[in-house]
């Protein structure tokens, strides 16, 4: 059974339609990553799944349940890490997860949850005394002291540091390695490429770009050289970048000149976006 | 049960914790009876000495200042900084954390009615009430009703700097004008008569009949709290609103 299943979502707000037919399926331990501009759609797509905004059409399966009908027992089930909002000043951290794992049927025990998000050396701190960057690590617990079977998780990296991404990226790995199903959004590129087994990349409230960051890959030239001739650039896309190369380098030493700025760059995820969501603009 | 008494525990710690929260909700009304009681004469006011009134007004100053304005504003606050949006994504149920945070007033009220009466009445000399059953009954139906118009009041509210100016600016005429301070026999007859409308009137009508030997609660002030009780709670259950503002149109 798929852990989501959306298929011909439709959503408007005061007459405009932010959603236009979405569909895709998360399979059970997939990590799915839901990428896209701002006002794409994608955190109106999450919240839908999460059952905080009701759908105008479409059919949503979440863990086998209807979001939009579904009460305390499907959230029981799930962790949702949302893309900003606090929690009570006043308590510390292990206040706040402890009260959150008492309102859930089997929680995890909130000490390993804290350890869980390497916030143990502030287990005790109020959290207004927290950074940034340990909000949203207290987020995550949050989400995870439930033990749920479906993680979301809205930009759960923004404002990181680098070495605190590749932490979070670490935990969330490691969430997969337990089974656990997970629904990210992200404005890294090389977050989904690192993570997710498969992505979908919404512009303008639909889906351009569907399958794993291989196959997206796949069907695109994989390589790009670049270099400048008479002050303007030059862009080749190709397969087959050692031929290409060695033809292009052969002529300008022949020709005496010198290729400036050359620099062959293997196409990445973000490349396979910025193309996909770029037409929007044409 | 468990559950509830869990979040009970909880926001008992955070209204504590909030030093200027419980400061103006908790300590303030009793300080204000100590400040005001000791400037009131020996003229009785209403039939009863002049510290019974101010106790009684006080009393019912207390109600609404912790279970309208603190409820309120707490909750205004919560729902803009999107804590009531995360609560709601959990499997608590929404009515049992309003029962709970609601609880927690009461809790509040109930510890600062005996703060007030143990100052009124053996430092200010003010009288003990006459039916203390009647007194707690009077303090929990005012309390159910000024929730349910707290919880009202909050979808009046847009921001959370906003919270406090909107609710003060309801509930301290609204105190003047009920007659906390003052008798109502003393106002002006256009103040009189907007009185006779405001829910605190009748609450404190109805503490006041727990005071004096021989009056009993008149069904009028009875009926005119559940009302203004049920007003409140049919739109609350209507109106009241768990995301915060920007969540409205958030792609």
């Amino acid at each position: 059974m798929s852990a989501i299943a959306v298929s011909g979502l439709r959503k408007s707000y005061g007459g405009r339609e932010v959603l236009h037919a979405v569909s895709f399926t998360v399979e059970t331990g997939e990590v799915f990553a839901l990428l896209g501009p701002n006002g794409a759609g994608k955190t109106t797509t999450v919240e839908i799944l999460e059952g905080y905004r009701a759908r105008d059409d479409g059919d949503v399966q979440v863990l086998g349940e209807d979001p939009g009908r579904a009460g305390s027992s499907y959230r029981a089930r799930i962790g949702i890490v949302l893309q900003s909002s606090a929690v009570y000043p006043l308590l510390s951290v292990q206040e706040i997860v402890a009260l959150f794992a008492g309102y859930y049927p089997s929680p995890r025990r909130p000490d390993e949850v804290i350890e869980l998000v390497g916030l143990g050396l502030q287990r005790d701190a109020r959290v207004r005394t927290l950074s940034g960057g340990q909000l949203r690590r207290l987020d995550l617990a949050l989400a995870l002291v439930g033990d749920p079977e479906l993680v979301f998780l809205d930009e759960p990296t923004t404002g990181f540091d680098p070495a605190a991404r590749r932490q979070a990226w670490e935990t969330i790995r490691d969430l997969r390695s337990l089974g656990k199903s997970i629904l990210l959004t992200t404005h890294y590129m090389e977050e989904a490429q690192r993570l997710a087994d498969r992505v979908a990349i919404l512009r303008a409230g639909e889906i351009v770009g569907t399958g794993s960051p291989r196959e997206l890959l796949s069907g695109h030239a994989s390589v790009e050289i670049r270099y400048r001739r008479n002050g303007s650039e030059v862009v080749l896309a190709t397969e087959e970048p050692t031929r290409v190369l060695h033809e292009l380098t052969a002529q300008a030493l022949a020709d005496g000149v010198e290729l400036e700025g050359l620099e062959v760059h293997r196409r990445t995820l973000e490349d396979v976006y910025l193309d996909l969501t770029r037409e929007e603009a044409e | 049960m468990r559950l509830f008494l869990h979040e009970l525990r909880a926001q008992q710690r955070l209204f504590w914790r909030n030093r200027e929260a419980a400061f103006f909700s908790f300590v303030f009304p009793i300080l204000l009876l100590a400040l005001v009681g000791s400037v009131y004469g020996d003229e009785p006011i209403e039939g009863v000495s002049a510290a019974t009134f101010i106790l009684i007004g006080l009393l019912g100053y207390g109600v609404a200042a912790n279970a309208f304005a603190g409820l309120a504003i707490t909750l205004v606050v919560r729902r803009e900084a999107g804590l009531l949006k995360r609560v709601r994504g959990t499997p608590l149920e929404p009515g049992m954390y309003l029962a709970a945070v609601i609880a927690s007033t009461v809790t509040v009220i109930a510890l600062q009615v005996v703060a007030q009466l143990l100052l009124g009445v053996y430092l200010l000399d003010a009288d003990w009430p006459e039916r203390p059953a009647s007194l707690a009954f009077a303090v929990l139906l005012g309390a159910a009703a000024f929730a349910a118009l707290g919880i009202a009041v909050t979808t009046l509210v847009r921001t959370a700097e906003g919270s406090s100016a909107v609710v003060n600016a309801i509930y301290l005429p609204m105190a003047f004008i009920s007659g906390v301070f003052f008798s109502r026999e003393d106002m002006p007859a256009f103040l009189e008569a907007l009185s006779d409308v405001l829910p605190l009137t009748y609450l404190l009508a109805l503490i006041r009949a727990a005071f004096v030997p021989g009056e009993a609660f008149e069904a009028s002030s009875v009926a005119a709290v559940v009302l203004w009780g049920l007003l409140g709670l049919v739109v609350a259950v209507r109106m009241f609103r768990w995301e915060p503002r920007e969540g409205m149109t958030g792609a």
